[in-house]
């Protein structure tokens, strides 16, 4: 190994081994595995040790890319999709405050097609300060134009990152890789790290369109008139809805080379479901443990795991879920004021769908705390038990 | 214009990037400006403005007074674009490519001081010109960091209480490779400036004093003059700062009464007896010090 690798690192020898690490370990060997051009980024906990990691192997001369360490999280968002209009390939990284520090810039970097991957660890939003787990900060930004892909575990989160490029060049929409503070930034699992061949011939190298072209100038982002504005924006939600099939068609080709896929979504035992719960996230690993002893017990419960939140898939949730009675959705967030933000989202999906199913929300695991499979239980026999839902989620403790 | 040496064109003349029918007030400063640091850097230039009134002089879809590219980024970002882009260049070995951006006052001295402090600070390869008219002028003429003690604005109707910042000195402090004031009243001046910054690398800096005949409420035939007597007045003196140590004057004014200066601008109407000698006062302090640091030399 190189002598300026830090004693307290891990080695990244072996590389056609399963390693045991980090999910942060996880999003950094994606990044590096991509041949990400560009990195900016800005230290905010929990997501600092991607860019720690990256910042080793740029010291080691094995990043490839060029590293810009920023004075802001906003900075950072700004010289990505700059760079990324200059047609390289481009990452950053960030959490909670640092992702509400650039919510403008996620609508520059949306509203000029400019295909930056970020990894987003899921952390509570202040006030009250915290460090733990809590989709809020991710889903606020659910209006800025971004792909938004929720992954479950360690090995999701580096398989979503090398998917990201693929999706995001190809329908010029930036997309956003998120995976939750603590549970999976930084618990470990063993991951097998893809072999760099592999991810050559599933990822070609970066073939951006290049914005600012001295041989031919272009004004790029001007003002517009309103209804240039308008037309603008319909580009963009079409983008956005083709993007549906591409993310679709790409998890396919990930299948073909890598033997493992995710879906938009994911069920599991939904056919003959009497009550499904629908999960996102690390609470969706629990949910697999709740639902397995729920069936022993002699109940039709079933899961759905919703991985991709934008575009939102809302005709697969119908088809998935047309004959399902009673869901129940569990959520790591809230949008003050109204519910879970999931639970509202599947609501709007399947307001007048075939079933009619009586959708009850849930607030679990907000702020961090530990959502159990026995938690899980509670919330299954609470729905299958209840028989008009509430207006509002549920909050369990 | 001698040692000016520009882009030549076919027919011998300068190239100019920028062409008529641009969007600016007439009698604008920034016109000219940008009209001179363009033809100086030539075609091979990526330009970065942020909202200010360069946004608009460039032009509004489908029209651009530019002939280069330009990307019209977030207030606040002239120094993290303009830093996303070089650095992009570098990943693909363009080095001949000039990132230069362009804004105003507000964009520099107030919102968007964060991001070119970082860029600063990493020393990123770009040319930095920030177009001070001394207030924003782009939203109407609000008071900005960058206006002087006592000025009218829409914001200050009595006048600015506070003084303006100098940015020269927050450029200088990190030690950026060049830093220089210029003022449309002397064109070769700045145009020399630019193509010394364009000769080196790094972060590069360009405080131009811009008067902006709206905003300053004076007359659109005086843009030349007001900028001539901005120096002559010592109210903006021209010098470079290497290094951010060794500071060069480059024009020893004639030393003229600031009330030359103010008496041509409607925004200092309301002044009285005591704050133009307030001004004189100050101005002369200023002019001392920056004196002191050119004597030092090089050390
Ligand atoms: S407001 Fe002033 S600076 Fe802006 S375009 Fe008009 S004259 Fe120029």
């Amino acid at each position: 190994m190189r002598g300026c690798m830090p004693a307290r690192r891990f080695s990244h020898e072996c590389r056609n081994m399963k390693k045991f690490i980090t999910g942060n370990d996880a999003v950094a060997e994606g990044v590096r595995l991509c041949r990400t051009q560009i990195v900016a980024a800005y230290p905010i906990t929990p997501q600092t040790p991607i860019y720690e990691k990256l910042s080793d192997w740029d010291a080691c001369g094995e990043l490839g890319g060029r590293m810009m360490r920023m004075e802001s999280e906003h900075s950072a968002m700004a010289a990505c999709l700059a760079a990324s209009l200059t047609a390289t390939r481009t990452f950053t990284a960030t959490s909670s405050q640092g992702l509400a520090l650039m919510h403008e810039m996620l609508h520059f970097a949306s509203g000029c097609r400019a295909p930056v991957v970020m990894a987003c660890v899921n952390r509570s939003l202040a006030i009250p300060w915290g460090f733990w787990s809590d989709q809020t900060d991710t889903l606020a930004q659910r209006d800025t134009g971004w792909i938004q892909i929720y992954s479950e575990n360690n090995q999701e989160i580096l398989d979503s990152v090398i998917q990201a490029y693929r999706i995001a060049e190809s329908v010029l929409l930036p997309c956003m890789v998120i995976l939750e503070a603590s549970f999976i930034s930084h618990f470990m699992e063993p991951v097998e790290i893809p072999e760099q061949d592999l991810v050559d011939k599933f990822l070609p190298p970066a073939n951006l369109p290049l914005r600012f072209d001295v041989e031919r100038p272009a004004f790029i982002a001007p003002v517009v008139n309103q209804t240039e504005y308008r037309d603008y924006r319909r580009l963009s939600q079409e983008a956005m809805e083709l993007s549906l099939n591409v993310i679709d068609g790409i998890d396919h080709e990930f299948d073909g080379i890598f033997d493992r896929k995710y879906g938009l979504i994911e069920t599991v035992d939904t056919e003959d479901a009497e009550l499904v719960i629908v999960t996102s996230g690390s609470i969706t690993s629990t949910a697999r443990v709740a639902q397995v002893r729920i069936r022993e017990k002699g109940f039709k419960i079933g899961l759905l795991k919703i991985r991709v939140f934008r575009p939102f898939p809302s005709e697969i949730l119908r088809e998935a879920l047309k004959h399902v009675g009673k869901i129940a959705v569990i959520d790591r967030n809230i949008s003050l004021g109204s519910e879970g933000i999931f639970c509202s989202e599947l609501k709007a999906a399947l307001c007048d769908g075939p079933a009619g199913s009586k959708i009850q929300g849930y607030l679990a695991g907000i702020g961090g705390t530990n959502v159990s499979p026995e938690l899980i239980e509670r919330i299954a026999f609470d729905a299958f038990n209840r028989e008009h839902p509430t207006v509002r989620s549920i909050w369990m403790t | 214009m001698d040692d000016i040496e520009v882009t030549p064109s076919s027919t011998g003349r300068p190239a100019e990037i920028m062409r008529s029918g641009h969007n600016a007030c007439p009698g604008c400063a920034q016109a000219i400006a940008m009209r001179l640091i363009l033809r100086t850097l030539g075609g091979r230039t990526i330009v970065v403005v942020v909202p200010a009134c360069a946004a608009i002089i460039a032009g509004q879809f489908p029209r651009t007074s530019l002939n280069v590219p330009v990307f019209l980024a977030a207030f606040e970002t002239a120094g993290a674009s303009a830093a996303g882009i070089s650095n992009a260049l570098k990943y693909k070995g363009q080095d001949d490519i000039i990132v230069l951006a362009l804004a105003g006052d507000g964009g520099t001295f107030d919102i968007g001081l964060q991001s070119l402090s970082g860029a600063a600070d990493r020393n990123e390869d770009f040319i930095y010109v920030c177009m001070d008219n001394e207030a924003y002028m782009n939203t109407g003429i609000q008071v900005s960091s960058a206006t002087p003690r006592y000025t009218w604005t829409g914001t200050t109707p009595t006048g600015n209480p506070r003084r303006k910042k100098q940015i020269m000195e927050i450029m200088a402090a990190h030690r950026i490779p060049y830093a220089a004031t210029a003022s449309i009243g002397f064109p070769e001046d700045l145009m020399r400036k630019v193509k010394r910054a364009k000769e080196m690398r790094g972060t590069r800096f360009i405080h131009l004093l811009s008067p902006c005949p709206t905003g300053w409420k004076m007359a659109e035939d005086l843009t030349a003059k007001i900028g001539t007597l901005a120096v002559e007045t010592n109210i903006f003196p021209l010098y470079e700062i290497e290094d951010g140590l060794f500071y060069r004057i480059n024009h020893y004014s004639r030393g003229l009464p600031v009330d030359d200066y103010l008496s041509l601008q409607g925004r200092y109407d309301h002044l009285t007896q005591k704050e133009i000698h307030d001004i004189q006062a100050e101005t002369d302090r200023t002019w001392k010090d920056l004196q002191a640091k050119a004597d030092r030399g090089k050390y």
